[in-house]
């Protein structure tokens, strides 16, 4: 699995990436692989406030549930609905399609303390 | 895992897990396959629709042997195994002297001197040791012997799994009614037993082979067309639409059959088995709870342990949820008073502090499709 160099990681999985004048947050591809089958996501609502390492939401696959931590604070600008109907595009595309939040970031500069993709590709031993 | 673990169990299929890119869990002290890389899902639907594979070689394979195994036998299950003939197999509980269950098992009566029991892994040791420890006392001439690490359990499950399975089996599968087995066949080439039974609801059979041929053997089936690799994620979310019991969730010492609706495998009729005095009694008065199952509000997935609500107020907590691949539904299972119990109760779950609609519908949630076993008639009773 690559994970694309275009964006930041989280040792808890997350992905953030800079997109107009936002971020686009989701899990990466080694987190849905270990959490298998997708079948519910627990999103915020838009105009929610997220803190830098508090849960944001929940991610439940056939086994497991897992919490989703913030990489950075901000206010939720959009959620991505499709994923109520389709929670598999996790496992499909989890870095395109299967994106969870659109952030406002409170302090942009948050962003420089996440792993690149190659530290993160490091921490997974992939 | 602390440096004073024990190592894992590994079955004889262990290399092929590994080989086919199984994710791996200790699951009662063996080191299985979870799920493969086609996941859960694609797993459980190959066996709604087609035809999985299952190595069961977890479970206790133990032979009780000898002038005196079927008393032995009789003694041990709350089944009336009399009315099971050579060549068909019975589902039965062992209850102890207070009724509560110590194991829900399969029952192969291979003939007047030998039956075989199919145990749950983590019961396998105190199964058998309960079987000595009544034998002993009753002074009947039995063995108890435990093949489990000799042989190999191959589960071949699903609407397609006789037409898998039959061209490499000499066999006729065909004329086999379900928990009917064939005690001395190949397959593929390899001596085998082939048993008419299984725990997903489907049509299906259970091959048991010696330890060395089992990679042979699964080999040989994995390659027939349509048949997939299933792990233990897929074998539970089957059981649970299937509205199956698992021991250690549904039943376990501190629950007994009645709650648990299997009455009908407790045979009141036979003079004396473990426990028969304590369930005649139960039987009498209604037991004060009963296992359900509840269709859940779409949202997260209700797992064990969970709290069933009525009212505001706890009345009980899941033994079993998970998602439905079949019904694309959320599902569970749990005892709640008998009040609460009939279909179209309705219900809440608390899911992380949330109160979750839920709705108490007849078991199974999925019907069963497995071929019904074949009437017994009395003169087909050996052993009467």
């Amino acid at each position: 699995m690559t994970n694309p160099a275009d964006r930041r990681y989280t040792i808890e999985h997350e992905w953030i990436k800079a997109e107009d004048d936002h971020y686009v947050i989701g899990i990466t591809a080694f987190a849905q692989d270990q959490l298998g089958d997708i079948v519910y996501v627990e999103l915020p609502k838009v105009g929610d406030r997220v803190q830098a390492g508090n849960a944001f939401g929940v991610i439940e696959s056939v086994k497991t549930a897992s919490d989703l931590y913030a990489p950075i604070s901000g206010e939720v600008i959009e959620v991505n609905s499709d994923l109520v109907d389709q929670p598999q595009a996790v496992n499909a595309d989890p870095y395109d399609t299967g994106w969870m939040i659109k952030l406002r970031a409170e302090d942009s500069t948050q962003i420089e303390q996440l792993l690149s993709a190659a530290q993160y590709s490091e921490q997974t031993g992939e | 895992m602390g440096s004073g673990a024990p190592a894992l169990l590994r079955t004889p299929l262990h290399d092929v897990h590994r080989r086919l890119g199984a994710r791996m869990v200790d699951f009662a002290g063996w080191d299985m396959p979870v799920q493969y890389p086609s996941g859960i899902i694609a797993e459980h639907q190959a066996v709604r629709t087609a035809c999985g594979m299952f190595d069961l070689s977890h479970m206790g394979r133990v032979y009780v042997r000898g002038p005196d195994a079927l008393r032995l036998a009789q003694l041990c299950c709350t089944r009336d195994l009399s009315r099971i003939p050579a060549g068909e197999a019975a589902y039965s509980l062992l209850c102890n002297e207070r009724g509560g269950i110590l194991d829900d098992v399969i029952a192969y009566v291979l003939d007047a001197e030998t039956v075989l029991f199919v145990f749950n892994a983590s019961n396998r040791e105190s199964d058998a040791a309960w079987f000595s420890q009544k034998r002993d006392q009753r002074g009947f001439a039995a063995q108890v012997d435990d093949q489990t690490l000799a042989t190999a359990l191959i589960g071949v499950q699903g609407p397609t799994a006789q037409s898998v399975l039959q061209p490499i089996c000499n066999g006729d599968l065909g004329a086999l009614p379900g928990y009917a087995f064939l005690a001395a066949v190949e397959v593929a080439g390899r001596p085998a037993l082939v048993a008419r039974t299984g725990y997903t609801g489907e049509d299906g059979f259970e091959v048991l082979t010696f330890a060395q041929d089992a990679e042979h053997v699964w080999d040989a089936l994995l390659s027939a067309e349509h048949v997939t690799a299933c792990g233990l994620g897929a074998r539970d979310t089957l059981r649970t639409e299937a509205g199956m019991a698992l021991y250690g969730h549904e039943i376990d010492q501190h629950t007994n059959p009645y709650e648990a609706r299997l009455g009908w495998v407790c045979s009141l009729h036979k003079p004396e088995f473990i426990g028969r005095e304590t369930l005649t009694v139960m039987k009498a008065g209604s037991p004060a709870r009963l296992l359900v199952g509840v269709l859940v509000e779409p949202g997260g997935v209700p797992r064990p342990g969970f709290p069933i609500v009525h009212a505001n107020q706890p009345v009980g907590s899941l033994t079993s949820g998970t998602f439905s691949p079949t019904l694309k539904r959320n599902i569970g299972m749990g005892y709640v008073r008998r009040a609460l119990s009939e279909p179209g109760q309705t219900l809440h779950i608390e899911m992380r502090g949330k109160l979750v609609g839920a709705e108490v519908i007849k078991l199974p949630f999925v019907p069963h499709r497995a071929r019904p076993r074949a009437k017994i008639t009395p003169e087909e009773r050996p052993h009467t």
